[in-house]
């Protein structure tokens, strides 16, 4: 495998009107835990169901209703804690979070704040070729979602929806190492990455199944590498939490704007109020949503409805054990054994389905011709028709058989192009349809030899051109392709007409 | 004798004899039940369910499958949720709730063949010692002195009521400060909190999670140990339930404690204690060491702190278990005025819904856990209570079997005569019981003797963690030694 090495990133710098600016970020990334069933009740996760249906009675917080912990949902976590390198905690504890909102039958979210389950990791983001940023993870814990309320069904009323209430989030809280809007963006997307490649969360932010809060504070050059080396938050600047980000679009535009919002105001004389901010996308601009002194006094206490989380270190090697290949891991395999570019190998890596798909692909074949066609041809031609990987038409076997016969030279990689579309529209194994096509090069030396002779018989005075200036041997090349129609082997061709012309 | 005074054990023999029939026993106690609305202990009546359960057992009873519950007519508790019957909690906001689902006690008390009577009286939300804070209205204890209505403690007064009035043979209580064994001691019978984990929470409306476990209330010791095995066991819907087998209670009712070692805990002997409670705690030593065992004074050096440290934690709890009752999914809702928002739907839904003592304890419980006074009150609260418990498991390491206590500071009170009084002076009932909630250990009311006013007096043991059957084999000793057999003059 190979050992990559990585350059750190330059902090994006924003020029005010005085002097330049960096920004300090930090992200909780609130992942849906891929699992059937909630965080503590039987009832299903499942997505777009009928409104209150999937409510058990412990979900609607019905009176002597009791919590009991799903423990697939815990293992998800620390296969989680596990993908991010973390500190797996074999003791951890709910605590409960009270508050009072429709959407929250219990009037209180169960949490982990004191002893959550995964502690610090960490997680490397490639911001291009040789360059990445890790970020510090500082905990994972797991806590129960809320449920949906619907304001604009009626009038007079408001609904709720309980199907989401319950249902099993991490928590992914990192340090404030992200230094830019891109790499914010790059962050949530690396993560995703991860968390799908662990099956822990589909990262589907649509449906709102990972979605991010944003701190944001600015800071003068200098000032971070203080905080660094002493990890004392007084050199960094007041931050604003930009809240349920759920679109990597919105997220960069809504750090840059408020990083410009909390520059203007210093600049100005100003200070910042820390503050709970929501994004309007149709505005472009960040709005107060609640001051410090409105938030929440949320009265955590330790859940007694739950004993303290007890697992065994055993478990955990098992789960360990049973770890996937992640994103970093195959990156470097990929270059390494089939000698990809870090741009192809970060493409191909991707997403599970690209991967496995290129690996079928490239066994026992050329690696780097293997990425061309998957990278170039199908994803092109995917991404053109807005498929994903797992509808392609052309599958990884036929794929291979194609590049089998470029290998083999029995077709060309012009011819390839050609045989590839029809792959696509028609299907079918690609010797059969190349054979089927007429697409196959000649390669039987005497049909190209009669060829050859004859042409050579045809043109005496280019002979003798030929043979005064060996450059021009290559007219006879060319004529011999036309008379076959393109289908012999230039190689072969190129070879005859040297013999014959005495070369 | 009219069968619904019979104990649950004579019930049992009769009924496999054949003597009784469990439509004839429930029918006994149905009629006392009416006769018996002076006392207000019964505030849902299910006849319908209680004779379609008493028919079902007759028919167990005759194929010889009977289970010891098997026909035993019960009142239920109003904190359990109970299918389709009323569950309220005694409270307004759940007015009209009747739950889609059955407690896990009840459950396992119908499948033994234990037959509904009805629901019994309660203090709002378990929360109260005399049964005054109840929607329904107070409970009356069937002991009188003179004319003077007096209360049967709390909260779990009907359940004390119902059983010392003989319109049950048991019922279910359930106990996060006293609320089984105090009840019990005013009364006349015996209700024993077992140890936390015993009996599943599950279904029972929550108070203090962290304290709440129900438990039998009962005219006799065995009565106790039949009635608790049926409720015991472990529950996976229920992860405070304790993974362990039910050992047969009643068979631990050898009536020998030779050599066993009975502590009595020095700091219980308060100032100000009535001269009659001390007499009755000094009979209860003589009567056990005449049994045989050793009386050793032992010292549980955090006790005073019990009482402080209980009101701090069991309310910070029920201002949290309580936040679901708001007024969008069932119970009551405040009709609203126009223009009012989400707020407003809360803050009427919950003062109109909820009695002025929850909502004293909602505030305090606020109070405790909000920002700045989280450590000096909860978490000091909580380090108290580790203490607590670590004064008994030092005692119990040193050998002691069970601790004796008096069960209440005094004999029952007059309902009102408390009324105007500091409320501390109303939580002060639970000075002798509060700590073995907060130890999480199991403990016992027995009723010993009568005082000078006639009224009944109870003594506390407390046991050793998942030691029932040898606590209740001490409490019926005691039961033995003292014969207490009074019972309150039918008035009502």
């Amino acid at each position: 495998m190979l050992d990559l090495t990585y350059e750190t990133p330059k902090p994006k710098v924003i020029a005010g009107a005085k002097h330049d600016w960096e920004l300090v970020i930090g992200m909780e990334i609130h992942a849906q835990v891929s699992s059937n069933a909630k965080l503590f009740s039987g009832a299903s996760t499942r997505f777009g169901a009928e409104p209150n249906s999937n409510v058990a009675f412990v979900d609607a917080a019905m009176p002597g209703m009791l919590p009991v912990i799903n423990e697939y949902c815990i293992e998800q976590a620390v296969r989680t804690g596990l993908g991010l390198k973390a500190e797996i905690h074999l003791r951890s504890a709910f605590d409960r979070k009270n508050y009072f909102y429709p959407d929250l039958p219990q009037g209180y979210q169960i949490s982990q704040l004191y002893h959550p389950i995964v502690g610090e990791g960490e997680v490397l983001v490639e911001m291009g070729p040789g360059v990445a940023r890790l970020v510090r993870i500082e905990r994972i814990h797991l806590e129960q979602d809320a449920g949906k309320s619907i304001h604009d069904m009626d009038p007079n009323m408001s609904f709720v929806d309980f199907n989401r209430t319950g249902v099993a989030l991490m928590e992914i809280v990192s340090r404030p190492d992200i230094r830019g809007p891109e790499e914010a963006a790059a962050y949530v997307t690396k993560l995703r990455q991860i968390l799908r490649y662990l099956g822990t969360c589909d990262g589907n932010m649509q449906n709102g199944n990972l979605r991010a809060d944003v701190n944001v504070s600015v800071c003068l050059p200098g000032q971070y590498e203080k905080y660094q080396a002493t990890q004392d938050f007084s050199h960094l600047g007041t931050r604003c939490e930009i809240k349920n980000m759920n679109s990597m679009r919105f997220m960069t535009q809504a750090i840059d704007y408020e990083a410009r919002r909390q520059i203007a105001i210093l600049e100005d004389g100003g200070s910042i109020v820390q503050e709970t901010r929501l994004y309007d996308p149709d505005k472009g601009e960040t709005r107060s949503m609640r001051s410090k002194e409105e938030a929440h006094d949320y009265r955590y206490f330790p859940c007694p409805d739950l004993l303290p989380l007890e697992i065994e270190q055993g478990w955990v090697d098992d789960i360990a054990a049973s770890m996937p290949e992640l994103p970093d891991a195959k990156k470097a395999r990929f270059m390494g054994d089939f000698g990809l570019t870090d741009y192809d190998a970060n493409v191909l890596t991707a997403d599970l389905e690209s991967a496995a798909f290129f690996e079928t692909v490239a066994k026992g074949r050329d690696g780097k011709m293997a990425a061309n066609w998957v990278i170039n041809e199908l994803f092109g031609r995917l991404n053109k028709q807005g498929l994903t990987i797992a509808e392609t038409p052309v599958s990884s076997a036929q794929l291979g058989g194609m590049i089998d016969l470029i290998g083999s030279g029995e077709i060309s990689g012009k011819m390839a192009k050609e045989l590839f579309e029809i792959l696509w529209t028609e299907g079918g194994d690609p010797a059969e349809q190349a054979a089927k096509h007429g697409m196959k090069q000649v390669t039987d030396t005497g049909a190209i030899e009669a060829a050859v002779d004859e042409i050579i018989a045809a043109n005496p005075g280019q002979v003798e051109k030929a043979k005064a200036n060996p450059k021009l041997a290559g007219w006879f090349t060319g004529q011999v392709l036309k008379a076959t129609g393109g289908k012999a082997n230039p190689a072969t061709v190129n070879a005859l007409v040297a013999q014959k012309l005495g070369l | 004798m009219n069968a619904n005074e019979l104990t649950i054990a004579a019930a049992r023999d009769a009924l496999r004899k054949g003597e009784l029939t469990a439509v004839d026993l429930t029918m006994s106690c149905l009629t006392a039940i009416d006769a018996g609305d002076p006392l207000n202990a019964f505030v849902h009546k299910t006849p319908e369910i209680a004779l379609e359960q008493a028919r079902a057992a007759d028919a167990r009873l005759a194929s010889g499958d009977a289970p010891a519950m098997c026909g035993i007519p019960l009142g239920i508790k109003d904190l359990f949720c109970t299918k389709g019957v009323a569950s309220q909690a005694a409270s307004n906001i759940l007015k009209g709730f009747k739950p889609e689902y059955e407690s896990t006690v009840t459950t396992k008390l119908f499948d033994a063949g234990a037959v509904m009577l009805g629901k019994l009286n309660m203090d709002e939300f378990a929360m109260g010692s005399s049964n005054e804070t109840s929607c329904y209205g107070d409970v009356v204890n069937p002991w009188k002195v003179d004319e003077r209505r007096l209360t049967p403690g709390g909260s779990s007064g009907g359940s004390a009521s119902a059983v010392a009035a003989d319109l049950c043979l048991g019922a279910t209580g359930t106990d996060t400060g006293g609320s089984i064994r105090q009840p019990a001691a005013f009364t006349g019978i015996v209700g024993i909190k077992p140890t936390y984990g015993r009996v599943s929470r599950w279904g029972v409306v929550a108070f203090a999670s962290s304290l709440d476990q129900a438990g039998p209330m009962t005219k006799s010791v065995r009565d106790a140990a039949i009635f608790l095995g049926a409720m015991s066991g472990h529950d996976p819907k229920d992860s405070t339930s304790a993974e362990l087998a039910v050992p047969d209670f009643e068979a631990a009712l050898t009536g020998d404690i030779r050599g066993k070692k009975i502590g009595i805990p020095r700091e219980y002997r308060m100032d100000g204690m009535p001269d009659e409670i001390e007499a009755l705690w000094a009979k209860g030593r003589e009567m056990l060491k005449d049994a045989g065992a050793e009386i050793v004074d032992i010292s549980l050096p955090h006790t005073k702190y019990a009482l402080p440290a209980y009101y701090v934690i069991a309310p910070a709890e029920a201002s949290s278990n309580l936040a679901r009752y708001d007024g969008v999914r069932y119970g009551h809702r405040a009709r609203l005025a126009q223009g009012d928002g989400i707020t407003e739907m809360y803050e009427k839904t919950r003062a109109e819904g909820f009695g002025k003592e929850v909502q004293r304890r909602v505030m305090i419980g606020t109070y405790v856990l909000s920002a700045g006074f989280y450590d000096a009150y909860y978490n000091r609260a909580r380090k108290v209570r580790a203490l607590i418990k670590r004064d008994f498991e030092l005692a119990f390491a040193d050998g002691i079997d069970a601790i004796l206590t008096p069960a209440t500071p005094s004999s029952a009170f007059g309902l009102g005569e408390m009324a105007s009084a500091d409320p501390v002076q109303m939580y002060l009932n639970d000075v002798f019981t509060v700590t073995v909630n907060l130890a999480g250990l199991p403990g016992v009311s027995v009723p010993v003797g009568l005082d000078a006013k006639g009224l009944p007096l109870g003594l506390q043991l407390i046991g050793r963690p998942w030691e029932e059957g040898d606590l209740l084999n001490h409490a019926h000793v005691l039961e033995q030694a003292a014969g207490f057999v009074a019972k309150p003059s039918k008035w009502w």
